[in-house]
């Protein structure tokens, strides 16, 4: 089963001192363990919300956004490709990575694959 | 249809229709394939067995129908699906070597319905449907029961049922007992599945619903049969131990007009005392094997109550530090409210009274109704009838069902009856 995981944050979340420091090499320490049990396909962290941009064609005409796709608080700050067993080495998969201590991971399975 | 051959159907329903869904799930992943041929084989059976007579294995029988009806589904719809042509196969060989009748004979161990409870129960499911997708699967329930007994409209429950189903299928829920460093965790889940679907139908029971299925009996039964699964499981029997504790009350917690008696104004001799017994026995035996958990101590203090000949021989001492326990291993705010009403009838009321002050300053259950009822109990008794009466009010407003309704006006009304004697607190008021 292959699942898209958003790693989610709020945006409003202040991390300490000490988390700012080690959340990097844990989630490089995560990658490799994930990458070593063959579960993680690939992945990526974002760059911050505000470069995003959106594109809606309405009427012909092509609409340009300047924020993100949703006002939302979470906002999705990366993404793995994993490839489990089943829902629950996915959720398993998901609960070591750091970003779960204070952001929220979201597993979206693949529509038929 | 003789008499007889509708006994015999009832009864392998009850013992036979988890069995079969979840054996055809096992092999099929088709959930509704499971259901729908489950329900055929109970219909031919309906049909078959006045004439032709209950055959010796009614559970073999209905087996073997079922079984057919999903293969001839599985053929004659167009396989394109290699998963769906490997479940053919695999349901032919089992129809060749006849598996499910020798799996019968065995421990008595079927851990197909305990995958399927597993799986009904998966945390991923909203909760909301894995107690709609339990009762449908595991005890046969139809959508409409279902919908009658959650008061929701027919068409909420069958797509909260669709969407639980698609959502094990297309998110890889797996169709397993879950491996031993999830069971614990897994299990209390299954566990407060059954315990939610059995207060749904204990808050219920005293309401105005009349023709709603009684969804504390299933939960029993649901339970009965989880505890045969999982022979090894104590907070399991101390589930089932305090379901039939509170389930023995069923014909004393309410008067003929519906309105709610309370545990110590019930006529004790109504309580039924083999099911008191029953749950003693159950309840002994699992805190013997001393890996106590919640259950067992809810369990425990529901034994005070169902075991004491009357109201005054209540040992509230023991409830209270019964509760003082349970607050260790389940601190919620409801958990606390018991053990602040325990302590007031341990200890004294005025002390029973700061516990609930301070839980209701806390504000966690400014919205519910028993935390009000529950000051308004303890102002009542203290003499103090306006406060009673402004916190019944209170209740009043958050109250759920007619009955609570119903006893919360009489208690208003007594108190209020009350002040009115005492003429001060109206005038305090500015009348």
């Amino acid at each position: 089963m292959r699942y898209m995981m958003f790693v989610c944050v709020d945006g409003a979340t202040e991390l300490s001192a000490d988390e700012r420091v080690t959340i990097g090499p844990e989630a490089q320490a995560w990658v490799k363990e994930m990458q070593g049990r063959g579960v993680r396909l690939q992945g990526q962290e974002l760059a911050d919300v505000q470069d995003a941009t959106t594109i809606r064609v309405r009427g012909g005409e092509v609409v340009i956004g300047d924020g993100p796709f949703a006002e939302t608080k979470e906002q999705i700050a990366g993404f793995d490709i994993l490839d489990c067993a089943d829902l629950d080495e996915a959720m398993e998969v998901a609960a070591k990575h750091p970003v779960a201590r204070f952001g929220t991971l979201e597993l979206r399975p693949f529509a038929e694959g | 249809m003789s008499r007889q051959a509708t006994l015999a159907i009832e009864e392998a329903f009850t013992e036979e229709w988890g069995r079969i869904v979840a054996a055809l799930i096992g092999r099929t992943r088709n959930w509704d394939l499971a259901e729908d041929c489950a329900q055929q084989a109970f219909a031919e059976a309906a049909r078959r067995w006045p004439g032709e007579g209950i055959p010796d294995r009614p559970g073999a029988w209905l087996m073997t129908v079922a079984r057919n009806r999903a293969i001839d589904r599985l053929r004659h719809e167009r396989i394109r699906d290699s998963r769906l042509r490997e479940a053919v196969a695999l349901i032919d060989e089992g129809l060749e070597h006849g598996d499910e009748e020798e799996r019968e004979d065995d421990s008595g161990i079927d851990d197909d319905r305990l995958r399927l409870i597993f799986t009904c129960c998966h945390p991923a499911l909203p909760l909301e449907g894995r107690v709609a997708l339990t009762l449908r699967a595991l005890a046969g329930l139809t959508t409409v029961e279902i919908a009658n007994a959650f008061l929701v409209p027919e068409p909420t429950m069958a797509k909260r049922l669709v969407r639980a189903k698609h959502k094990i299928e297309h998110a890889g829920i797996p169709y397993r007992v879950p491996p031993a460093h999830l069971l614990p965790e897994r299990t209390s889940g299954v566990l407060a599945v059954l315990y939610l679907m059995f207060n749904e139908g204990y808050a219920a029971s005293t309401g105005d619903e009349l023709i709603r299925i009684d969804l504390c009996a299933e939960a029993i039964r649901l339970a009965r049969l989880l505890n045969r699964l999982m022979p090894d499981e104590p907070e399991s029997d101390g589930l089932l131990a305090l379901m039939l504790f509170q389930h023995s009350r069923r014909e004393a917690r309410a008067d003929a007009a519906g309105d709610v008696i309370t545990l110590d104004e019930q006529d004790r001799s109504r309580w039924i005392r083999a099911e008191i017994e029953q749950a003693n026995t159950i309840l002994d035996a699992a805190v013997r094997r001393d890996a106590i958990g919640p259950y067992q101590v809810q369990g425990l203090i529901a034994a005070c109550h169902a075991n004491a000949p009357h109201v005054a021989a209540t040992n509230w001492a023991r409830i209270a530090a019964l509760y003082e326990r349970l607050v260790e291993v389940a601190a919620t705010p409801v958990v606390r409210l018991n053990h602040a009403v325990a302590v007031g009838m341990a200890t004294g009321l005025d002390d029973g009274l700061a516990l609930v002050d301070r839980l209701a300053a806390s504000g966690e259950l400014r919205n519910y109704h028993l935390l009000h009822a529950t000051r308004a109990d303890f102002l009542r008794r203290l003499g103090r009838n306006s406060e009673a009466a402004d916190a019944y009010r209170e209740a009043l407003d958050l109250a759920r069902t007619e009955a609570e309704r119903q006893y919360l006006t009489k208690r208003l009304q007594e108190v209020g009856a009350g002040s009115r004697q005492g003429g001060r607190e109206w005038g305090a008021r500015g009348g």
